[in-house]
């Protein structure tokens, strides 16, 4: 199985090609399109800031390119974010796979970024196997989906948000399953049977 | 519901885990990769390691460690020591570190924090911050808890959290060493004048100890090093421990 990491200004991008080759598969870190065409599963990983990220992945049409794939693609935190219509993160315009704004955490006295590890609930969709909801998974962030129709799990923070995201061929986390201890290496392990 | 860190801290000198007592008298307490791993099956939510190496050789070993750690472990880990710029921050998150500790050099060049976290995001950057407790207030210390500055633990804290740090991490140089408790009192002083995570070092010496850190002290994480490394307090035996007493965990 070929399975391109795309590879852009964002950071963290190796720690998901490592959690690959625990889990026995070998990763291309790629910004080529050809090579990301000729993918069978599609990684968009990421920890950054919404505003240069995107006018990364402008520039070089990574953007188009993504939201017209066809085999399963998985977004991986500031990922998630950017497979959305709009970050409040810097008024950003993303890639539109999922239709919805993110926003950021509301400073109500809670500390932000929301950091450590949460708990998975209402989990459904192909991605995240049911057994694993109640299981703990690592955050770092301070933007979030609000809970939708494409909302594959929610955790709660401040508010209940987007854990996990579907949409057609198009699967997304919040949290780091290259992180997130075995469960988070039992979802890497789902991406790559789907 | 977000739950509380239990942080392993590993000390690294030419590749190899020591562990400072009150920051002098080290001693090998075994390969860092190893005994990472398995402090991460054990349960540990997240390790930091940092490198006490003065040579720029030992550096270079830290960066290949860093390296290996990452392709081993499946939990989140800090690297901190020696990170005076920009670049010694990008080769350690590109060696795969999640987040990097700044100590010293902040306070030498607190814009450092700026640039770190304008550069990487403010979830790569934590300040760590040592601080002594003596006529009435908390000093800051640089150089490894040697040298006294005019910051104070309170006002620094704010100010590196102004700048973009993502986290603080406060060790007691009162309470380092001691395994006499935490500095409970500070840290919820902290905790109450921050918006950011703060997580607990120094002190640890009983389950009790984590108890009270969470409970009065407010932190989110706390961090020890002996404790684990000897194996005094196993980390399963301190997660029941915690769960029982209602603490929210992993």
């Amino acid at each position: 199985m070929k399975v391109a990491i795309i590879k852009y200004n964002a950071g963290n991008i190796r720690s998901v090609d490592h959690a690959l080759k625990r889990v026995g598969v070998e990763a291309l870190i790629t910004d080529d399109h050809e090579t990301i065409l000729a993918a069978d599963r599609v990684i968009f990983p990421g920890v950054g800031e919404a505003a240069s990220t995107m006018a990364y992945l402008k520039e070089r049409e990574l953007d188009v390119l993504l939201k017209g794939l066809s085999c399963p693609v998985l977004g991986i935190c500031l990922g998630q974010q950017l497979m959305c219509s709009w970050s409040e993160e810097g008024d950003t315009a993303c890639i539109g796979i999922f239709d919805q704004v993110v926003r950021h955490f509301p400073t109500n006295g809670q500390k932000v970024p929301h950091m450590g590890w949460n708990s998975l609930e209402r989990v459904n969709g192909e991605l995240i196997p049911a057994e694993l909801s109640g299981s703990y998974v690592y955050f770092v962030h301070s933007y979030y989906v609000p809970v939708c129709e494409d909302t594959a799990a929610e955790c709660s923070y401040i508010l209940p948000f987007s854990a996990a995201m579907q949409r057609d061929n198009f699967y997304a986390t919040q949290f780091h399953p290259e992180k997130s201890g075995d469960p988070g290496e039992l979802i890497l392990k789902q991406f790559l049977k789907l | 519901m977000l739950a509380k860190r239990i942080i392993p801290c590993l000390d690294i000198r030419d590749g190899k885990t020591v562990k400072g007592i009150n920051f002098e008298n080290v001693i090998d307490v075994g390969d860092p990769v190893e005994l990472g791993a398995k402090y991460a099956s054990d349960g540990a939510d997240e390790l930091v390691y940092l490198d006490i190496t003065a040579t720029l050789e030992g550096r270079k070993l830290f960066a290949d460690l860093v390296r290996r750690i990452s392709e081993h472990l499946n939990i989140p880990f800090t690297v901190g020591g020696g990170i005076d710029r920009v670049e010694d921050a990008d080769l350690l998150l590109s060696a795969g570190a999640d987040k990097v500790s700044i100590n010293s050099s902040a306070v030498r060049d607190p814009g450092l924090v700026d640039r770190i976290a304008g550069g990487f995001g403010k979830q790569f950057v934590v300040v760590a911050i040592d601080a002594q407790w003596k006529d009435d207030r908390w000093t800051v210390f640089i150089n490894g808890g040697r040298i006294p500055t005019n910051r104070d633990l309170f006002s620094w804290a704010r100010e590196v959290q102004d700048r973009g740090a993502g986290e603080i991490l406060f060790t007691s140089m009162n309470h380092d060493g001691t395994r006499s408790g935490y500095a409970c009192e500070a840290l919820r002083e902290l905790s109450q004048q921050l918006t950011i995570p703060v997580i607990a070092s120094g002190g640890a010496g009983s389950k009790e100890h984590f108890v009270e850190v969470f409970e009065y002290g407010l932190a989110d994480a706390a961090l020890a090093a002996s404790i684990f490394h000897y194996n005094e307090i196993p980390v399963p035996e301190l997660k029941d421990y915690l769960k029982k007493a209602n603490i929210t965990i992993r």
